[in-house]
């Protein structure tokens, strides 16, 4: 089964322009806020400092959200498994780039 | 259809005790997750290992699995006998967002398995669920921005309460500058909320296949860029393909294989726009003739030139 739409989609980056609340990332991950602010607690998720008494993440947030959601499911990983395995998995990110730039 | 052997697929014996398959699962989980796995058929075979692991962990599940099991061999034509299921019952657990083989379906059905939406929508009632989406574009449409075409399979609950996936074909204006990672976020192209209220929004993120001139990185783009000994060591313009179209690179005298070249701006359009770097490759002309061999004799007559002086030889 098969439904086309024919006009074009504007997309635009989502990055660029959100700022998103604990409760959007709730909503777009579909999880309790809960478990949002536990990944702030934890240093999963970093609060950009906004002028506000509510936090405020930057659009990078959800993809860093989804994939330590998906860590601590599939691997059954707990809080603080995920935030190691998230720093391991940078470092490892920025010593690729960096034998590739020395290459 | 074909007959799955979960013993094999996780590599256990067939009297592995719960602990041992679990173990078994997360060594495999790891070895095979695709967010984290370098391995080329890691998508599928961590579907596969998840699969099996949701029938051996499960005990009812795995006792009638056990049961049918009996004389059949992975891979074997296979339908489940008419009064499968039996006296079993299976309780669903752990939510998946994929889809499971058509072998566990016939077994487990929609009673094997948690409803994949379990849940959701209960954190903001009325309004419909975010859907997510990932996407393999070309380079060009970063690099120009323009329209493609995208066929997503989007998971849907049958009458039968089985989960199956549709196509769904959507066109799309992909933003100029998209850099890999990042999401489209087309609002109001999610999921419809059972009753009144507004859709969800559909996320699309980004990566891109494997261009055939340009490697990527981040926002900057990398191009190996062949030149004769002669260019890299005497300097030259060369002509050079960019996304921009093709410029006349002037190579710097006493340049060497591995140099790098750095075209700022000519990368990525992002705000703010990757640089574009030539790394140089020496070529070699064959020495096929007798006035290309004569030639290189030449050369090694004209030059002292040690190659391998620090390795010490």
């Amino acid at each position: 089964m098969s439904s086309s739409e024919d006009q074009a989609l504007p997309g635009a980056i989502f990055e660029e322009s959100a700022v998103l609340t604990v409760k959007d990332l709730s909503r777009m991950c579909a999880v309790d806020e809960r478990h949002i602010v536990e990944f702030v607690e934890e240093g999963v998720l970093n609060v950009v400092e906004i002028n506000t008494t509510e936090w405020h993440f930057t659009g990078t947030a959800l993809r860093r959200a989804r994939l330590a959601l998906r860590l601590e499911r599939d691997l059954e990983l707990n809080l603080a498994g995920v935030a190691l395995a998230l720093e391991l998995m940078e470092e490892l990110e920025r010593l690729r780039r960096e034998l590739k730039a020395r290459r | 259809m074909e007959f799955k052997d979960y013993y094999k697929v996780m590599g256990v014996a067939r009297d592995a005790t719960e602990a041992q398959i679990k173990q078994a699962y997360r060594k495999l989980a790891r070895k095979y997750h695709p967010d984290v796995s370098k391995e080329k058929d890691a998508e599928s075979r961590f579907k596969e290992v998840g699969e099996a692991y949701e029938v051996l962990k499960t005990p009812e599940k795995r006792a009638a699995y056990d049961q049918l099991g009996q004389g059949h061999r992975a891979g074997e034509d296979f339908r489940p006998p008419p009064d499968w299921g039996a006296g079993f019952e299976f309780s669903g657990a752990g939510a998946r967002d994929s889809e499971y083989s058509d072998f566990f379906e016939s077994l487990f059905g929609a009673q094997g398995r948690a409803g994949p939406r379990h849940g959701r929508g209960a954190f903001h009632p009325g309004r419909g669920e975010d859907h997510h989406a990932k996407v393999l574009l070309d380079l060009d449409a970063t690099l120009r921005g323009g329209t493609r075409q995208l066929t997503l399979r989007v998971p849907e609950i049958d009458a039968d309460g089985r989960l199956t996936s549709k196509e769904r074909v959507l066109n799309i204006q992909v933003p100029k500058g998209i850099l890999a990672g990042q999401h489209i976020r087309l609002a109001g192209q999610g999921a419809r909320p059972p009753g009144e209220g507004a859709p969800g929004d559909l996320f699309i993120e980004v990566d891109f296949q494997p261009h055939p001139l340009y490697r990527l990185d981040g926002r900057d783009l990398y191009l190996d860029l062949p030149v004769a000994p002669w260019e890299a060591a005497l300097g030259a313009a060369v002509k050079t393909p960019t996304p921009t179209g093709t410029v006349d690179l002037k190579i710097p005298a006493a340049s060497h294989a591995g140099s790098k070249l750095r075209l700022k701006g000519r990368g990525i359009p992002a705000s703010p726009p990757g640089d574009f770097y030539v790394v140089l490759q020496i070529a070699l002309p064959a020495a096929n003739d007798d006035k290309a061999k004569a030639a290189y004799a030449a050369l090694a007559a004209a030059l002292p030139f040690n190659p391998r002086a620090n390795l010490g030889v």
